[in-house]
């Protein structure tokens, strides 16, 4: 009697032990797909990463958080959700942000200066500048190790025409940022969002700003 | 069954040598040996280094700490040995040693020593924390003792994943970096805009944790020119392993030159600052459930 309870039990355990390393293997292996930046344009040489930022995923790239704020990349002529970017080495990245979101504001101020990129500016709606007015940020692009802090005006709540899900045409009401950055020796870098921007989570930092594919993730220079 | 009846006899008191004084003497000469090397030896390599007079101050502190340990560490692995060789039961054997029941000499001994140790480890601390103004820890908003003499504020904040610092007496310059100058005693005010993360600049032997509407306190003076390390020590979401970073200490002179080009790169946000504070509360808040 005894032998078959531990049999029952041993069993039981090594089935819950597998289920849970499966389940983990899983979430593990479920990060989005990494993707090229394209050679840029003859004039200009380096690389080039085409972004858009949505208040809401959408059903089509994040089935599983449509409502989720979130990054994508453009490539190959399509929006996908993806956070993990390569680049070359040695080279300089011009990086182009389609903002669709509203602003939501920075919690440090400090980040509403734009840092680390060629000039240490951006050019926002055509128009040169250093920094915004930290209230009106939406979101950033930044990468802490290289120095690099690129803050994104959002799109003001009285906007006619805004985007109400993921991927967001052109055709409506956005704000767009470019800024080139020089990459310098290979290796593998962190990048994220510094405005809390989860919406409905505790201080906005919950869900989108802690899953890789949303609101951060990596910068692979290679 | 059949073990033989004289292997399990247990020695006639006469037979027997004195143990305890066998032993004790044993663990005496070993004490005497090992605790000198161990302070002489060890003491000088221990973390977290001679990078600050608080870490120089944490060394000396674990060295009392394994000064402490030695004659303890001896005492269980010396009685083990002596068991094995001494007290091992002879093969084929099967015989339990004598029942001890109450020895109240033994027990106060242990207590005593026990309690000695403890309540002389905590009065050394307690000392060590007050003389040394913290000893490199955050202590709190009030600081029960303040270091005399000029010191240097510098505002350490922390967020969901970077560390930034504020230099109050330079025109509130916020900047990514922390640089500090030699020899200078700094008050450093850690605070935190989100969760709960830690600083720790290790080679300085500096860990305070950062709370939301909290001014933690920490006091260093660096005594060497070095680039330290800075952790966050606090689990604090999914990139805590990359807030990391690199301070420096330059001299005295690098120092002005530095954060006078500090200003002029960040004046932008600095215009944008909020007045300093020893805690913010940020605006907005409304994204967040």
């Amino acid at each position: 009697m005894f032998a078959r309870k531990l049999l029952v039990v041993t069993l039981a355990v090594a089935a819950l032990g597998v289920a849970i390393g499966l389940y983990v293997a899983d979430w593990a292996t479920s990060f989005p797909k990494e993707v090229s930046a394209t050679p840029a344009p003859a004039s200009s040489a380096g690389a080039s990463l085409t972004l858009e930022t949505v208040a809401a995923a959408g059903k089509q790239v994040s089935p599983q958080h449509p409502d989720w704020v979130s990054y994508l990349v453009r490539t190959g002529g399509r929006w996908v959700r993806s956070t993990d970017f390569t680049v070359p080495a040695h080279s300089v990245v011009h990086v182009t942000i389609y903002q669709f979101d509203s602003p939501t504001g920075l919690r440090n101020p400090f980040l509403s200066q734009v840092q680390g990129t060629i000039g240490s500016t951006a050019t926002i709606d055509g128009k040169t500048v250093n920094a915004i007015n930290p209230e009106e940020a939406s979101h950033t692009f930044a990468v802490p190790e290289l120095g690099i802090f690129v803050p994104l005006p959002g799109v003001p709540e009285e906007a006619k025409h805004p985007c109400e899900e993921g991927p967001c045409e052109l055709g409506l009401d956005h704000r767009t940022i470019s800024f080139s950055f020089r990459t310098g020796a290979k290796g593998r870098y962190h990048w994220q969002c510094f405005v809390p921007c989860g919406a409905g989570f505790y201080f906005g930092n919950g869900g989108p700003m802690q899953t890789l594919g949303y609101m951060d993730g990596f910068i692979n220079v290679v | 069954m059949s073990s033989s009846p004289s292997a399990a006899q247990p020695a006639r008191p006469g037979e027997e040598p004195n143990h305890s004084r066998r032993f004790g003497l044993t663990w005496l000469i070993a004490t005497l040996i090992a605790t000198p090397l161990v302070v002489v030896l060890l003491g000088p390599s221990l973390p977290p280094g001679n990078g600050s007079e608080q870490a120089s101050g944490q060394v000396t502190d674990n060295t009392v700490l394994l000064a402490m340990a030695t004659p303890v560490l001896l005492l269980v692995v010396i009685y083990l040995i002596y068991a094995i060789i001494f007290f091992r039961q002879p093969k084929g054997a099967a015989l339990e040693g004598p029942a001890i029941r109450g020895d109240a000499r033994l027990q106060t001994t242990w207590i005593v020593i026990t309690s000695a140790l403890v309540l002389s480890l905590a009065g050394y601390g307690s000392v060590r924390l007050l003389a040394d103004n913290g000893a490199g820890s955050g202590s709190g908003p009030s600081p029960l003792t303040v270091p005399s003499g000029p010191k240097l504020p510098v505002q350490v904040i922390a967020q969901q994943w970077a560390f930034t610092y504020r230099y109050p007496t330079y025109g509130g310059v916020e900047t990514p970096h922390l640089v500090l100058p030699v020899n200078q005693m700094v008050e450093l005010h850690v605070t935190s805009l989100d969760v709960v993360h830690s600083f720790w600049a290790y080679q300085l032997g500096v860990k305070a944790d950062a709370n939301p509407q909290v001014d933690n306190i920490a006091f260093v003076k660096p005594t060497r020119l070095q680039t330290f390390e800075v952790r966050c020590s606090e689990l604090c979401g999914i990139w805590h392993g990359e807030m990391f970073d690199h301070g420096r200490v330059v001299t005295p002179l690098a120092f002005k030159a530095w954060i006078s080009e500090q200003q002029t790169k960040y004046a932008a946000a600095t215009k944008v600052l909020p007045p300093y504070s020893r805690t913010y509360q940020p605006e907005p808040t409304r994204r967040g459930g």
